[in-house]
């Protein structure tokens, strides 16, 4: 019992701390990839301590869902990023869902967003609304059917059984399902985070904003609740990525040494990811909304024959 | 004493209650605020009697023998009206009781909106005869007796949808499913047919034992029969556009009623036949059951998001669902075919629960639909707006009935579809190769589904509800009356308790499992803190809605922790919205209902195919137009398609067939005289 609590106390902790600082590195280095030296690594730190001490504008339209909305989503995002193991393989509360659950959470969490811009009469929030929820939804398919590629092979859904599955003997790193299945996920990884090809995170009032365009009547706390969960919520899904195909070096005893190692284990496979990341956000132009769909079909198909050849090769 | 708490009495005593109900209604007929305490007060009788009836035969299990009775006997040969509750028909008994309590409950204040304008007796001897004859399905224990209560619910359901029938949509939407509805019964009757020809007699008994020496032909035939009969009833894709006609149309007390249990009656009916009566399914069976589910699933969502009558949109959503619900009976099918019975009663469960949790969530909507109608008097979303601030509880009630139904946790859509998942996911552990690759893209159909309902119900709640009102009755909108909010109340709280302890409800399920096939989970599925999948079957993973939300609680303080270190000289104070320095927002510049639709509508463009008109006026430069109208229509592709060729073909042929009725006499009697002949040959 001690154990659990302690190990939800430093997960709660490596959550709240880590995520701004993978949004400041991902800025950072991709305006030196353009030759700009870019905001210094710890910006997100303190633009979250900037909104929480702002004052703050609400809209006169606005009802209890553009107040309660901050904190679903932050409650959510939290709760999604404590059923996915970060440094140990158990995850503090990988009994309490599975990744079904964790899909169902941050699907939570979007659905208010979404109704929290449309409450202040906005036609922007409208605008954002729509398009985040199209999005997702035909991201949703590719990502589903690549759980479901990993979870059958590891013969579970919980995020933590995957990962111990994948830790056999057999080193699954090159098997085709898990090749296939990694580069949908990549994709709807990028879709969910608001990276380039589908939506710009750097704009500000443009008509080809998505998730600003939902969030563009919050500020002072309200907004730091909002920009950190998009930050936990970019955190959890890198980590299911790395962890999930990638497990090497996580720790499954709870010593200190152990933590020691998963944790610089953890941070070179998150800084790797925000690379490609970053890569790719430099190297690609921003889609047009509705070309949007075929980059996702795209990450569907790849999810499909993954499925399929972990059917042939089994 | 017990004699009063025993299922039996309780069943009797809820039919009594109905019947009572319609009586009453009429009886009070020109009295309309008796009728309607009268009528409306027999039917929450009967749901409370009916709910506890089911209740304890469920908890009862296998140790109570299934109470039987006979209404009366009749003389009729192979007629007996006999009612029985099994397993099966007590939990669908569960279904239209614990629905029928809140929508009667509801009804007592939404009548009073027809109070002068249509007569609420009426109304209320129809809603009584609806429950009775739907209670009467679920327990009837043959197919004649089954086949009358089945008629006595498509007429009544038939006068509910007519009920306001001085508007013509109300009209045509009745014929409509009239004529349907009985295509589907002319189904189930030959499909009965058939199995009476096997063993002689219509009792559901009699077919069990001699289903098993039908021929294979036979067998299939009855299939297709039964889910052509049944499948019309429950709305599955292609049989589905009287539903988004017909519902819509009905008072909304009735619509949660039509929406929330009617079309259960088609999924009772295939149970009923395909687990309990036909026997060991082929592989296609399952393979079609499932197929269409997913059709059902994916096209019942795409054609709810291009709806913007609120009720017509709530209508495709029981299109939806049925569909997430056939997933998980062709699932069982197909697993039941394998020889896998733990994992066909993992599917079956899903099944049911879903169908429990629709009948919820879905009597939720439409009743908070009916209270949005009845204070803006349309069903056009495009007209509302900003109800949230004028009928706050009842924007609550259908905010929850919203998450709940786009599954999203810790409500009981979410419990219901995580358990269907996991039962697509088992099928890898089936040497089956189709099913190998049909489950996991169900799912994936299932997940793609899951995500454009979220979207739907963004709309629906935020277009309604949020924002600035967009009319003037929207603006005058009042909250709903006290009975209406208790009965949308009562169905708020299902939907928390179904969510948040499943392992409870589950036990209910045990005796229905049992009796289909054959084994009971929740012991093991079910554990104190939720799901948990994993101890006996091969794959596993679990769930736990209550802890999350239980954490969710304890992780709330959280926020405010940071507010005391950072922010505690930050204000709060209210502002306009951004308005791009213009002059102030209006209503008609915010996001519509069908711009909100607008990306799916281009993307699935091929599916939708929609016809848009643009007329533009303008002096110099067609960027700086003076006038713009703008049409935009979607037109099914299956009723374009399918249903009007088809209709067009049965009209040229009846008007071919009118030459035989020229009106002589002569001629009728040679028709007579040759139909004689004919008949005598034959039995030569």
């Amino acid at each position: 019992m001690k154990g659990m609590l302690l190990s939800l106390a430093l997960q709660l902790l490596l959550l709240l701390a880590l995520a701004p600082l993978v949004s400041g590195c991902i800025r950072n280095w991709k305006a030196k990839l353009q030759n700009r030296r870019g905001p210094p690594l710890w910006q997100p730190y303190f633009d979250l301590a900037k909104f929480l001490g702002k004052d703050m504008v609400i809209s006169e339209h606005a009802s209890w869902i553009f107040r309660a909305m901050p904190y679903v989503l932050f409650l959510s995002t939290l709760l999604a990023g404590l059923m996915v193991p970060l440094v140990s393989a158990q995850a503090p509360l990988s009994l309490f869902g599975d990744a079904l659950a964790l899909v169902g959470l941050l699907a939570l969490g979007r659905f208010f967003l979404a109704l929290g811009g449309l409450d202040p009469a906005s036609a922007f929030g409208g605008m954002g609304s729509s398009r985040e929820m199209t999005i997702s939804a035909i991201a949703e398919p590719a990502l589903m059917l690549a759980i479901f590629t990993v979870a059958i092979s590891a013969g579970s859904t919980n995020l933590s059984q995957m990962l111990l599955a994948a830790q056999g003997p057999a080193w699954r790193l090159l098997n085709p399902g898990h090749v296939l299945a990694f580069a949908a996920l990549f994709i709807v990884l990028l879709a969910e985070t608001g990276r380039i090809p589908v939506d710009n995170p750097a704009t500000h009032l443009e008509l080809t904003m998505i998730h600003e365009a939902m969030i563009l009547e919050y500020s002072g706390r309200y907004l730091a609740l909002l920009e950190w969960s998009a930050a936990i919520k970019q955190l959890v899904l890198m980590a299911l990525l790395v962890n999930v195909f990638f497990p090497v070096g996580i720790a499954t005893r709870l010593t200190l040494p152990a933590l020691g190692l998963s944790f610089l284990w953890l941070a070179a496979k998150l800084l790797a990811v925000a690379g490609a990341v970053v890569l790719v956000e430099t190297t690609n132009a921003k889609l047009r909304l509705f070309r949007v769909p075929d980059l996702l079909s795209t990450a569907f198909i790849l999810a499909t024959l993954a499925l399929f050849s972990t059917f042939l090769f089994q | 004493m017990t004699r009063f708490f025993s299922s039996g009495f309780l069943l009797q005593a809820a039919l009594l209650a109905y019947a009572a109900g319609i009586v009453g209604s009429l009886l009070a007929l020109r009295r309309e605020k008796a009728a309607g305490h009268l009528g409306f007060g027999a039917a929450i009788l009967g749901g409370l009697c009916g709910t506890a009836s089911a209740v304890l035969a469920l908890v009862g299990g296998a140790q109570i023998t299934p109470p039987a009775f006979e209404l009366w006997r009749s003389g009729v040969p192979y007629l007996r009206l006999t009612v029985q509750l099994d397993a099966l028909g007590a939990f669908f008994l569960l279904v239209v009781s614990a629905v029928a309590i809140a929508s009667s409950l509801y009804s007592l204040g939404y009548a009073r909106g027809f109070y002068g304008r249509k007569n609420v007796g009426i109304l209320g001897a129809f809603y009584n005869a609806l429950l009775l004859a739907m209670t009467l399905v679920f327990c009837s224990s043959n197919a004649f007796f089954f086949l009358i209560s089945w008629e006595l619910m498509a007429l009544t359901g038939y006068c509910l949808v007519s009920f306001e029938h001085e508007k013509a949509e109300a009209r045509d939407a009745g014929v409509l499913f009239f004529i349907m509805s009985h295509l589907g019964t002319g189904g189930v009757l030959l499909g009965f047919l058939l199995l009476f020809r096997a063993s002689g007699d219509f009792g559901f008994e009699g077919f069990r034992a001699a289903a098993g020496g039908m021929s294979a032909g036979a067998r299939n035939a009855a299939f297709v029969l039964f889910l052509f009969g049944f499948g019309m009833k429950a709305g599955i894709v292609p049989l589905h556009v009287w539903l988004a006609e017909a519902h819509p149309v009905a008072p909304s007390n009735a619509s949660a009623l039509l929406s929330g249990v009617l079309i259960k009656t088609g999924v009772y009916g295939l149970l009923r036949v395909l687990f309990d009566v036909l026997g060991e399914p082929p592989n296609w069976w399952g393979v079609t059951v499932l197929t269409l589910g997913t059709i059902s699933a994916v096209l019942g969502v795409l054609y709810a998001l291009m709806e913007h009558d609120l009720k017509r949109l709530l209508a495709y959503h029981s299109i939806e669902n049925i569909g997430i619900i056939l997933i998980g009976l062709g699932a069982a099918l197909m697993f039941l075919h394998t020889h896998h019975p733990l994992l066909a009663t993992l599917a079956l469960i899903a099944g049911l629960y879903h169908t429990l949790n629709h009948a919820v969530f879905k009597a939720l909507l439409f009743l908070g639909a009916g209270a949005v109608l009845h204070a803006t008097g349309t069903r056009n979303m495009e007209k509302m707006g900003g109800l949230i601030k004028r009928m706050p509880r009842t924007a609550l009630c259908f905010l929850v009935g919203a998450v709940a139904i786009s599954a999203l946790p810790p409500l009981n859509g979410f419990i219901s579809e995580w358990l269907t998942y996991q039962s697509l996911l088992q099928g890898f552990t089936t040497t089956n190769s189709l099913v190998r690759i049909l489950f996991p893209l169900s799912g994936a159909m299932l997940a793609l589904t899951g995500a454009l309902a979220a979207a739907c119900f963004v709309k629906a709640f935020g277009i309604t509800f949020l924002a600035q009102p967009r009319s003037e009755p929207a603006a005058r909108a009042h909250e709903a009356p006290g009975t209406m909010l208790a009965g949308m109340g009562l169905l708020v709280a299902a939907c928390f308790f179904l969510g948040l302890f499943p392992a409870t409800f589950l036990k209910l399920l045990d005796p229905v499992t049992a009796q289909l096939t054959g084994l009971q989970l929740s012991s093991q599925l079910g554990l104190a803190h939720g799901l948990v999948l994993g101890n006996t079957l091969p794959e596993g993973g679990t769930v736990s809605t209550l802890g999350m939300a239980l954490m969710g609680v304890c992780l709330l303080p959280a926020p405010w922790v940071l507010w005391l270190g950072f922010g505690r000289r930050a204000r709060t104070r209210i502002g306009p919205t951004w308005d791009c320095g213009l002059l102030g927002l209006t209503p008609a510049m915010e996001y519509t209902a069908t711009g909100f639709s607008k990306p799916i509508r281009m993307i699935f463009k091929a599916l939708f195919r929609p016809r848009r008109e643009v007329q533009r006026e303008y002096d110099y430069s067609p960027y700086f137009a003076k006038t713009l109208r703008f049409e935009s229509h979607i037109e099914e592709a299956f009723v374009t398609r399918l249903y009007r060729p088809f209709k067009g073909a049965v009209l040229r042929f009846s008007r071919r067939l009118r030459a035989l009725q020229a009106g002589s006499i002569q001629a009728y009697l040679i028709y007579i005289f040759i139909t004689l002949l004919v008949l005598l040959l034959f039995a030569l």
